[in-house]
């Protein structure tokens, strides 16, 4: 791998890692308001 | 006619398969390429007219962080459906000048990737579906997605001519889970709501075929420009029109609408009308392009009267 790849691959990767992260995120509060309708808390 | 009913395969073998990447340099947004965002768009819209249509979504019928919960796994199981296409159909999409820069024939994705990214989002928008909403939007919503990634994509295309008449059945689905996210029922309604995109399908792809029949051609795919002619195609144009446009008047004529849709249907199919007729008779690219825009503003436009008629919004 050249260094030019190397760093596109870090960099993508990089990318990829806080999509997941704010994905998981946005999940997480989604569940949670869900869960506060279900309750019939909201 | 006599050959709409011949079954033809994709010459699989003859057709390059796009080239995986070495290593995994996809970007995120080739993941959200895969889900195919215009259509989601699309998706996105008819489900929430479907969801306003229903009664009492207005008056605390459903909640508003439900009603959000419900268009999201709408979205993405629409999306999810899309990835699976794009992951079954890479080998014809790398020979189509429209498709080949889609994430898996230009190699930003590998098939692999691209069909667990498709499985994981399918699933999880069916599953959430069901838990926060209810099962039968859940298992409308599976059936769906089932409808278009495994029996369109993977049966039908390749095989029939009749694969976009058959296949619309898929798109038509989001207002109809729209429906049933709210009231947990399908009535005459949302049916109606499904019909409207089903005859509006094959209108709106035949006018693009008309105008990429070659591309359709190179992969082998049996749309109708390539196995019936253009003539045939064109006639069917203005039949399904005609067709959409009753079906698109029958619920304001029926009382299941104000008069704000009921102008707007009659209105717009009017004019869809004039526009196939226009294909029909002029014979001409331009006229199959300007047919094939015309249906995009149709549908959104359509259900944006239903919207308008439901809400108030704008009156």
């Amino acid at each position: 791998m050249t260094p030019e790849e190397k760093a596109a691959y870090y960099e993508s990767r990089r990318g990829r890692n806080k999509a997941i992260g704010f994905s998981l995120a946005g999940v997480c509060v989604l569940f949670f308001l869900i869960t506060l309708v279900k309750l019939g808390v909201m | 006619m006599e050959n709409l009913g011949v079954r033809l395969t994709a010459p699989h073998a003859a057709v390059l398969q796009p080239a995986a990447p070495l290593i995994d340099v996809a970007h995120w947004r080739d993941y959200v390429d895969l889900l195919k965002p215009r259509i989601m768009l699309l998706v996105v819209f008819t489900g929430i007219a479907g969801m306003v249509a229903a009664p009492g979504a207005l008056d605390g019928g459903i909640h508003p962080i439900i009603a959000f919960t419900a268009i999201l796994c709408l979205t993405f199981g629409a999306g999810a459906a899309g990835a699976i296409n794009m992951w079954y159909d890479r080998d014809i999409d790398a020979l189509m000048q429209r498709t080949a820069s889609r994430p898996i024939p230009a190699g930003k994705v590998a098939p692999e990737a691209a069909l667990s990214f498709a499985l994981f989002v399918a699933a999880a928008s069916c599953f959430v579906m069901a838990f926060a909403v209810n099962w039968l939007a859940a298992g409308l919503l599976a059936f769906a997605i089932w409808f278009y990634g495994m029996f369109y994509t993977m049966w039908l295309k390749r095989r029939t001519p009749q694969n976009i008449v058959i296949g619309g059945a898929a798109g038509a689905f989001p207002p109809m889970i729209g429906w049933a996210a709210v009231t947990g029922d399908v009535t005459l309604l949302p049916i109606l709501l499904f019909a409207v995109i089903f005859l509006w399908t094959p209108p709106h792809f035949w006018a693009l075929a008309l105008v990429a029949n070659q591309d359709y051609g190179k992969t082998g795919v049996p749309m109708l420009p390539n196995v019936a002619g253009k003539a045939i195609t064109r006639q069917h144009i203005l039949s399904y029109t005609v067709a959409l446009s009753l079906v698109a008047i029958a619920p304001w004529a029926l009382g299941m609408t104000g008069i704000v849709y009921g102008i707007a249907a009659a209105v717009l199919s009017l004019l869809y009308c004039i526009s196939s007729a226009e294909i029909f008779i002029t014979k001409t690219n331009a006229a199959a392009w300007r047919g094939f825009g015309y249906s995009i503003f149709y549908l959104f436009a359509l259900f944006g009267a239903l919207i308008v008629d439901r809400t108030g919004i704008l009156i």
